[in-house]
């Protein structure tokens, strides 16, 4: 191809297609990291389940006629897609904002900081995705889930992902260190994670924090999860994919919004 | 190739870019106050300036990275900051503060770079081994950043910023912090560019950097541009030709007493007084007959022209 046609191509490539060149970029550091970061993928909830599922499992006994490790294996994927996804979107993008300038370098070419939000954002989604995934495979090899219906849940483990990145990536808009992201999670994450039926069913808490809970993305999540892969029922299943999409869409509309202001500066 | 160049230029008579009244005011305090300049296909241009003059400024806002108040900038003929992602296909960006990918090796630098213009990673590893080699990184091609000196990573981020064939190349300050064995590297490199017909727009407070490299240069000064000519005419129009610098115990009460009636301008500075003037004869008479006294003679030259016109204070 011709530097002409290139350029004629790319230059008529629309925003969303700009924003795989970062994610692309991101992948491909990912990828020299890859066995450390899948060991960590597995290593991780394999400890929660073991450590948590049968240690206080055995304490607590059956929850809903279940063993409590099947229980809590479901909430696992929702935590861990949550934990994954706010990490890269935190940490990880900062990283690339303020320290190494990756974003500095990206500005430079032909992308806009709207293409790099973007792209940051679906990759945060893909790496909460792998994270669900291999939680499923956890779930698979201790014999929690059969079959191929609970492979479901893999399409939402990618939304709390990109509900959570959106969420993320406006922290990060305003973070002037890595600092500021332990608020982000001590004062947010942290409780919502005990208030959106991950840990325990929603039913142990008042009925005040039970409606509140609904109005956090993590609680619809774990519902999503749950319903998806032991087939508990959905109180809201299109209301719950909606509140995702949501908080994702809403999230990177401002955190686009953010960066552009703050790197134009 | 040479040959299409020359044709090249003399299609496109119009600027490569062209600034006009450009105004940025950051919370009232105006940073770039009015600045107008054109910079020709081929030309080598230089944003002279202390600390604050509004520089980095003038550039992010000709690279549509920032959006100024007023005025209006075209970047190969393309409106600045509408079409400035557009524009940015032909622009090649060294910064000031290295931003080579840590993560990746020096060709993969290259390659991922190259991926942000739309170029195929095939294309992009072919270009890699001409780039790193003019870059005089040939054998490095493997090498972590981590592992490079300061010279190499500068040179790598011009290699880098060669990756897209630009026609004009934006450097800010590309020699600061390097050892002057580093600096010439980089200077052979950027006059090789010039000689190829690539526009290149520089900022520097390296006069000698400025005055070796620069077909014209534009000094600013608190936002504003204060002179902008060739480096010889600058000298030959704004300055003295010979300067003394002389110092030594109480220099100070000599120049007031002595200097200033046989100099044109005398300057003291700490210790030292500068001494600017066409006829030295007389005023290194004096010297020799002051006990205590030492005598520097040297040509008038760009710092000098410099700091006439933006003063000794020191900026921060």
């Amino acid at each position: 191809m011709t530097d002409v046609a290139i350029e004629q191509q790319a230059s008529r490539s629309p925003q969303g297609w700009r924003a795989l060149h970062v994610v692309r970029r991101n992948a491909l550091v990912w990828r020299k990291l890859m066995i450390t970061s899948l060991i960590g993928n597995l290593a991780e909830p394999l400890i929660y389940l073991v450590g948590l599922g049968y240690g206080v499992g055995a304490l607590i006994g059956e929850i809903d006629g279940r063993p409590y490790v099947t229980f809590l294996a479901a909430g696992m994927i929702c935590y861990s897609t949550m934990n994954s996804a706010s990490f890269e979107a935190l940490y990880s993008a900062f990283a690339r904002m303020q320290v190494q300038r990756t974003w500095e370098g990206m500005l430079h070419a032909p992308l806009t900081s709207d293409d790099i939000v973007t792209g940051e954002w679906l990759w945060a989604g893909t790496k909460a995705l792998f994270s669900g995934t291999a939680i499923l495979l956890v779930m698979y090899g201790f014999g929690i889930v059969r079959g191929f219906a609970p492979l479901a849940v893999l399409p939402v483990a990618l939304l709390i992902g990109l509900a959570f990145a959106g969420i993320a990536l406006v922290v990060t808009s305003f973070a002037k260190s890595y600092d500021f992201f332990t608020y982000y999670f001590v004062l947010l994450v942290t409780p919502m994670s005990f208030l959106s039926g991950i840990y325990f069913p929603l039913s142990q808490l008042p009925e005040a924090a039970q409606t509140a809970a609904w109005f956090l993305p993590l609680a619809h999540a774990a519902s999503l999860a749950r319903g998806l892969t032991l087939g508990d029922p959905m109180p809201w299943p299109l209301l719950s994919v909606a509140v995702l999409l949501a908080y994702g869409l809403v999230g990177l509309a401002i955190a686009k919004r953010r960066v552009r202001q703050r790197l134009s500066r | 190739m040479l040959a299409q160049r020359v044709h090249a230029a003399h299609v496109y008579s119009r600027p490569m870019l062209d600034v006009q009244n450009l105004i940025k005011t950051y919370s009232g305090r105006s940073v770039v106050d009015d600045v107008s300049f054109q910079v020709a296909r081929g030309e080598c241009f230089g944003l002279l300036g202390p600390n604050g003059a509004g520089k980095t400024t003038t550039l992010r806002c000709c690279l549509g990275l920032i959006a100024p108040d007023s005025g209006s900038i075209r970047l190969g003929d393309l409106p600045v900051p509408q079409a400035a992602r557009e524009a940015r296909y032909r622009v090649g960006v060294v910064p000031q503060y290295d931003n080579l990918d840590p993560d990746f090796t020096v060709t993969e630098n290259l390659v991922v770079y190259a991926r942000y213009f739309g170029i195929p990673a095939r294309e992009a590893r072919a270009r890699a081994p001409a780039l790193l080699e003019y870059a005089g990184l040939g054998d490095r091609g493997d090498a972590k950043i981590e592992a490079l000196s300061g010279g190499m990573k500068r040179r790598l981020t011009l290699a880098r910023a060669l990756v897209n064939d630009p026609d004009i190349l934006f450097l800010d300050e590309p020699t600061t912090a390097l050892d002057p064995q580093a600096r010439h590297l980089i200077w052979d490199a950027l006059r090789r560019l010039a000689k190829q017909g690539k526009t290149l727009i520089l900022t520097t407070h390296f006069m000698d950097e400025a005055e070796r490299l620069c077909d014209r240069l534009c000094v600013m000064d608190a936002g504003r541009i204060i002179a902008l000519d060739t480096p010889r005419r600058l000298i030959d129009s704004l300055i003295e030709p010979v300067v003394l610098e002389v110092y030594g115990d109480g220099v100070a009460e000599w120049a007031e007493r002595v200097a200033r009636p046989l100099a044109e301008r005398v300057e003291v500075s700490g210790e030292t007084a500068f001494c600017y003037t066409h006829a030295p004869e007389a005023l290194l008479a004096a010297v020799e007959q002051t006990a205590g006294l030492r005598v520097l003679r040297r040509a008038a030259n760009l710092e000098d022209v410099f700091i006439k016109l933006t003063g000794r204070d020191i900026r921060d």
